[in-house]
């Protein structure tokens, strides 16, 4: 390993040593709040590396490096993977923030805590560059391990079940994906998305035992591996459990990090490895859409909790996701091809603004009510004005009404997919957004009817107030002016469509 | 000249000054809320002077500041998809900014009086900083989009601010309205953009962007507009202008807006939301008048038309109104019908030289009727009297003002209301007959602002607040009705007259608002040099960035002698004819109603025309008719798909609950299928 490999590796590497630093402060400090303003403050490394690298990346011609071990490129960085490390190092601090006002709840282990997020993070941040089949797969399980044992954290009945179910459902699904690689070896004999890429050009399908059978059933395996962590139907059935049982600023980060680094990883896979498959993979994205919208929103109609509400309706967003996903994978003629992957990474970032901001906010008032059940929201909006108001502005980005983020995000999939001649998967989004609108509203209106009654003060500490703020703004910004992340978020999928 | 981040700094600043007391002031320093009036007075101060350097710039430009449009967000792939926002800088938005500003200021400043003690101070000020940052936001707009959407937000500014006391019924109900009538002329607007909007190519053919309103102009002006979808499209916009500048047939929203606060009725009816209605057919005169040798076009005949029955129709409504507020709202109606006639008939620059003056009078008018309202605790004039010994500065600002909107010989409303009628004289034709209408219009203002002084001001006091709520009571009938209260004097029960002069931060702005009612069209239009200021260079700014209208000035150069003297004739007589009636009692009011009681009626119940809304078209065609078959459809219909969609989906996801049974092995069952599931669909469509 070469010094540019280690400066390209830079931001994951900061990050592990931000995560044992962190768990050897734990051991030396009494005071925990100085852990937690160390693993905070300490996210400006990897940030730092990351700009860096960005500078960088910008002044070359192919905009892209590569680290190579032996034979194997196995890491890719540039705009499109750094735009996720941005994005995942975003939210690990937002949450981290929000966290001081749950970690009382299990304040013997809070080191711990802190540093399983960051060293799932680091699984987080090498997906989207991973460019070999054996690399992701060992970054998801990276990922994944560190949140099994997060969602434990509450060590009740609930959490012990959640991870319980948790980690035996992710391991199926590594299993899956496993299997889907296996069959792509075995078809390509490459794991490399690049060797494979050209395979599957080369190789004559009727020359195959089987056809192109094997292979399309190891492309439907990986895709549902990947589709297991984006919470897609039919892959979806863990998620409420989990959400529920999980400490919330952990539903929170699973909600929006690993969710945006599953979907870089299936975005770079099919690009670069099956870009030219002779199958039209767009149609399984595209039912697979369908399927998570409608499956998403008629199940979060019947909620009483509102972590399960938004647990179905991470489902049905993944759904709106996967729009843009199958946009691109139909283009047709000689359209513009980045829309529907700009419109994806613009809608990961308005996204998570919004979720983050509705799950801090839920943070606040579950403190406050000790209940999590919707019908104890009733008053809120009287009781916690602030706090009432930037619940009830996210929920209506999450409808997608403006001048909020998911107003613009959902505008930028939706005409993507009508570009790439999929009306009807846009009419089927207009109506899943309308159905949204029922469950979503219905928790605005329970917060502000009811009798008029004093303000009450929240226990709200200042940092969790920070990261609620500059979520709710981010709501608000992205929605107004949504300009600049629309170019960074364009030019970020360049190398992918480009390349 | 004016840089551009100064330009938008014009907006920006009561933005801030609204997101700081929405935000901060509000929520978390309530007990502080003087500290948002101060903040909103700032603000808007700065925004004056921003907007005096902003005219100062543009003075002496053929060309409008051409600041590029900046990019505001695009879908991606071409022109089309791509909304981009910017700055319209002529001599026309610099004028509007600084009649919005100055006249925001003034109310504001009014405010910290007339709201002191108000529960909702703070709220107050936030919503007149964001209604004053949307007007300047409408004017300044480069886009059409960008002028919909704050467009739309003075509307609903509008709407928070004469709903401002929503615990009271009528107040709820009266912003309602206000919202709801506007609304029925915005749809006309959004049809025009609807237009613009699907014919992107061809503009985009000539090298122009359809959103853009320079470009709009450029293109009607060269005739890449059909003349029929000309015709259109300025339907279109006029309707929008009805809407919001109230007139007829819309314009019965506008008397009711007077729930809200008083300084918010002088910023209504002067600087923001009814001039929002001149200043978009304005903004868009190449659209009504693409050729001025053409004469007036079809659009110009409505706009006159519409504007002269305006005129006439809410003046003689003036006539007979007893609430002092209600006359000013019929007035406004009158002057904008003006304004109207005026563009229809080619004199763009008379009609916003009268917008110019109108604000300073009406607004001035308006405070001075929330001043009396301080001292008399009413609004009823029936219950006023003798005033001018008690207020003496809201008597002589108040009498300025009269004068001014009566057309009294060389105040500001003389000089810009006789421009138009001059205009509309030597247009012949149609013009003749808004002349006419015009004229007696002119006569009928004079004699019902005066009505007003003389009740108000002059003879003996009859007893305010105190005695109505004494005369409700004892179910005395007055004008041939029960006398009724309204919330406003119910929130007075019990209290007692106190007869004396408002404060400081009442009478200064009143005091300055006067200075400019009288001398406002004098500096504005000066018939000849003086000194620094040139002659009619408010006029010749103005023509001079609209090529078209060249023609137009031409042809009514000045002021012709004889008009004026008719005009100046005609306000005497109904000045002399009210002091007449009201001061030397040479005839008793009563016996004027009783020799014609039936258009007493008429007048009094303003041409029936609220009961024609809402008890004929709104119960009979909307509701009864209409409604009854639309829920019929709905109900048996639409309820039933939808009933179908609720049983469906409730049962799908029952079915679905089902299967989310909390056991592992069912969920490992469920991807499993899933995987099979995206096979089949390989199989059958890939």
């Amino acid at each position: 390993m070469t010094a540019s490999d280690v400066y390209l590796l830079s931001p994951e590497i900061s990050m592990v040593g931000l995560a044992v630093l962190v768990v050897l402060a734990d051991l030396i400090f009494r005071q925990k709040g100085v852990v937690a303003f160390l693993a905070i403050v300490g996210l400006a490394v990897p940030v730092a590396f990351s700009i860096a690298l960005w500078i960088d990346i910008d002044g070359e011609a192919t905009s892209q490096r590569f680290l190579e071990l032996g034979q194997a490129t196995t890491f890719a960085v540039d705009h499109f993977s750094l735009f996720f490390k941005f994005l995942v190092i975003a939210v690990v601090g937002l949450v981290l923030l929000v966290s001081q006002d749950y970690v009382g709840r299990f304040a013997k282990y809070r080191g711990e805590y802190y540093a399983l997020i960051l060293l799932s993070a680091v699984g987080m941040m090498l997906l989207p560059s991973t460019t070999e089949l054996i690399t992701i797969y060992v970054s998801l399980e990276l990922a994944t391990i560190p949140l099994v044992v997060l969602s434990a954290f509450l060590r009740d009945a609930r959490s012990t079940e959640a991870a319980m179910k948790f980690f035996v459902l992710a391991a199926v699904s590594s299993a899956l994906l496993l299997y889907g690689m296996v069959l792509v070896y075995g078809f390509t004999g490459s794991t490399q998305l690049s060797v494979i890429a050209e395979r599957i050009q080369e190789q004559p399908v009727e020359s195959i035992a089987f056809g192109a059978a094997p292979l399309l059933l190891g492309v439907v395996l990986i895709v549902a591996g990947f589709g297991f962590k984006m919470a897609l139907a039919p892959f979806q059935m863990w998620v409420p459990d989990v959400y529920e049982g999980s400490p919330t600023p952990i539903t929170a980060y699973l909600s929006v990090a690993s969710k945006a680094a599953a979907f870089a990883v299936l975005i770079r896979v099919f690009y670069l490895a099956f870009g030219g498959l002779s199958l039209d993979w767009s149609i399984g994205f595209a039912v697979l859409a369908v399927l998570s919208m409608t499956v998403g929103n008629l199940m979060a109609i019947a909620q009483t909790n509102i972590k399960r509400l938004l647990a179905y309706s991470t489902v049905a967003h993944a759904g709106y996701l996967m729009v843009g996903v199958a946009a691109v994978a139909a283009r047709v003629g000689d359209g513009p091809t980045d829309l529907g992957l700009g419109g994806v990474l613009f809608y990961l970032v308005a996204y998570g603004a919004t979720n983050l901001a509705a799950f801090f906010a839920i943070i606040a008032i579950a403190n406050k009510i000790k209940s999590e059940r919707i019908d104890d929201f009733a008053g809120m909006g009287f009781k916690a004005p602030l706090l009432a108001a930037v619940l009830a502005i996210s929920l209506i980005s999450l409808i997608g009404i403006p001048p909020t983020a998911g107003f613009i995000g959902k505008i930028y999939l939706f005409n993507a997919a009508v570009r790439a001649d999929l009306a009807w998967l846009v009419v089927a989004g207009a109506i899943n957004s309308v159905i949204s609108a029922y469950y979503y509203l219905r928790v605005i209106r329970v917060m502000y009817t009811g009798n008029e009654t004093e303000r009450e003060t929240v226990p709200f500490s200042l940092a969790a107030r920070g990261a609620l703020a500059i979520s709710a703004v981010g709501i608000v910004v992205l929605g107004v002016i949504p300009g600049y992340v629309l170019d960074v978020a364009q030019s970020a999928v360049g190398v992918i469509v480009g390349g | 000249m004016i840089s551009e981040s100064a330009a938008w700094a014009i907006f920006f600043l009561p933005i801030a000054s609204f997101l700081i007391i929405g935000l901060v002031v509000r929520p978390f320093f309530n007990r502080f809320s003087k500290i948002s009036a101060y903040l909103a007075i700032l603000a808007i101060g700065g925004s004056l002077v921003l907007s005096s350097y902003a005219l100062k710039s543009v003075l002496g430009h053929e060309e409008a500041i051409g600041w590029a449009a900046h990019e505001w967000f695009s879908l991606g792939g071409g022109e089309a998809f791509t909304f981009s926002i910017g700055i319209y800088m002529d001599s026309l938005t610099a004028i509007m900014l600084v009649v919005a500003t100055s006249v925001s200021l003034m109310v504001q400043i009014y405010s910290m009086g007339y709201m002191k003690d108000d529960a909702g101070y703070a709220r107050y000020f936030a919503i007149m900083s964001l209604f004053t940052a949307s007007m300047i936001g409408l004017v300044m707009a480069r886009n059409i989009v960008q002028l919909f959407v704050f467009w739309e937000l003075v509307g609903v500014c509008s709407y928070l601010l004469i709903g401002f006391w929503y615990q009271r019924p009528s107040a709820a109900a009266a912003a309602k309205k206000a919202f709801i009538v506007t609304r029925i002329g915005d749809f006309g607007l959004l049809l025009a953009i609807l237009y613009f909007f699907f014919n992107q190519d061809t503009f985009a053919a000539a090298g122009l962007n359809s959103l853009e309103i320079p470009d709009i102009h450029q293109a009607a002006v060269m005739g890449l507009i059909g003349t029929v979808a000309l015709a259109w499209l300025a339907g279109g916009i006029f309707a929008g202008a009805i809407g919001k500048s109230a007139q007829v047939p819309l314009h019965t929203w506008l008397p009711d807006a007077m729930e809200g606060p008083t300084p918010v009725s002088a910023l209504i009816h002067a600087a923001t939301m009814v001039a929002a209605g001149v200043f978009l057919v304005a903004r868009f005169f190449p659209v009504f008048s693409p050729d001025p040798h053409a004469g007036m076009t079809a659009a110009m005949t409505l706009v006159a038309l519409v504007g002269g029955i305006t005129a006439f129709g809410a003046a003689t409504i003036g006539l007979v109104m007893h609430d002092i507020k209600r006359v000013l709202a019929y007035s406004t109606i009158s002057q904008l019908g003006f304004m109207m006639l005026a563009l229809g008939v080619g004199a763009y620059d008379a009609a916003i030289f009268h917008l110019f003056t109108h604000a300073f009078f009406k607004a001035l008018l308006f405070l001075g009727s929330g001043s009396v309202n301080h001292a008399a605790g009413t609004f009823d004039m029936r219950y006023m009297g003798g005033l001018r010994k008690h207020m003496p500065w809201t008597y002589v600002t108040f009498l300025l003002g009269s004068l001014s909107l009566a057309g009294f010989p060389f105040f500001a409303g003389w000089w810009s209301k006789d421009e138009i009628l001059a205009h509309a004289f030597n247009q012949g034709g149609v013009g003749l007959v808004v002349y006419g209408l015009g004229i007696v219009a002119a006569f009928m203002t004079a004699f019902y602002i005066f009505r007003v002084v003389h009740l108000t001001f002059h003879g003996e006091f009859r007893g305010g607040v105190e005695k109505k709520i004494a005369d409700a009571s004892a179910g005395v009938v007055r004008d041939g009705a029960v006398v009724t209260i309204t919330a406003d004097e119910e929130s007075k029960r019990g209290e007692h007259v106190h007869l004396g002069e408002s404060p400081v931060t009442m009478v200064l702005p009143m005091a300055l608002l006067a200075v400019a009612a009288v001398v406002a069209g004098f500096i504005a239009n000066p018939p000849f040099d003086l000194g620094v200021i040139q002659a009619h260079w408010f006029s010749h700014n103005l023509v001079m960035a609209q090529e078209p209208l060249l023609h137009f000035e031409e042809k009514a150069a000045g002021i012709e002698v004889g008009l004026a003297t008719v005009a100046s004739i005609v306000a005497l007589a109904g000045i002399l004819l009210s002091y007449w009636i009201y001061q030397a009692k040479g005839i008793s009011t009563d016996r004027i109603a009783g020799a014609f009681p039936g258009l007493y009626r008429l007048l009094y119940r303003k041409y029936y025309i609220d009961e024609l809304y809402e008890g004929g078209l709104v119960n009979r065609v909307f509701y009864r008719g209409l409604a009854f078959f639309a829920a019929g459809f709905d109900s048996r219909f639409v309820d039933g798909i939808v009933n179908m969609f609720g049983w469906t989906s409730r049962n799908l996801g029952r079915a679905m609950a089902q299967a989310q049974t909390g056991q592992v092995q069912v969920y490992g069952l469920g991807l499993s299928a899933g995987i099979i599931l995206i096979v089949a669909a390989f199989i059958v469509w890939g």
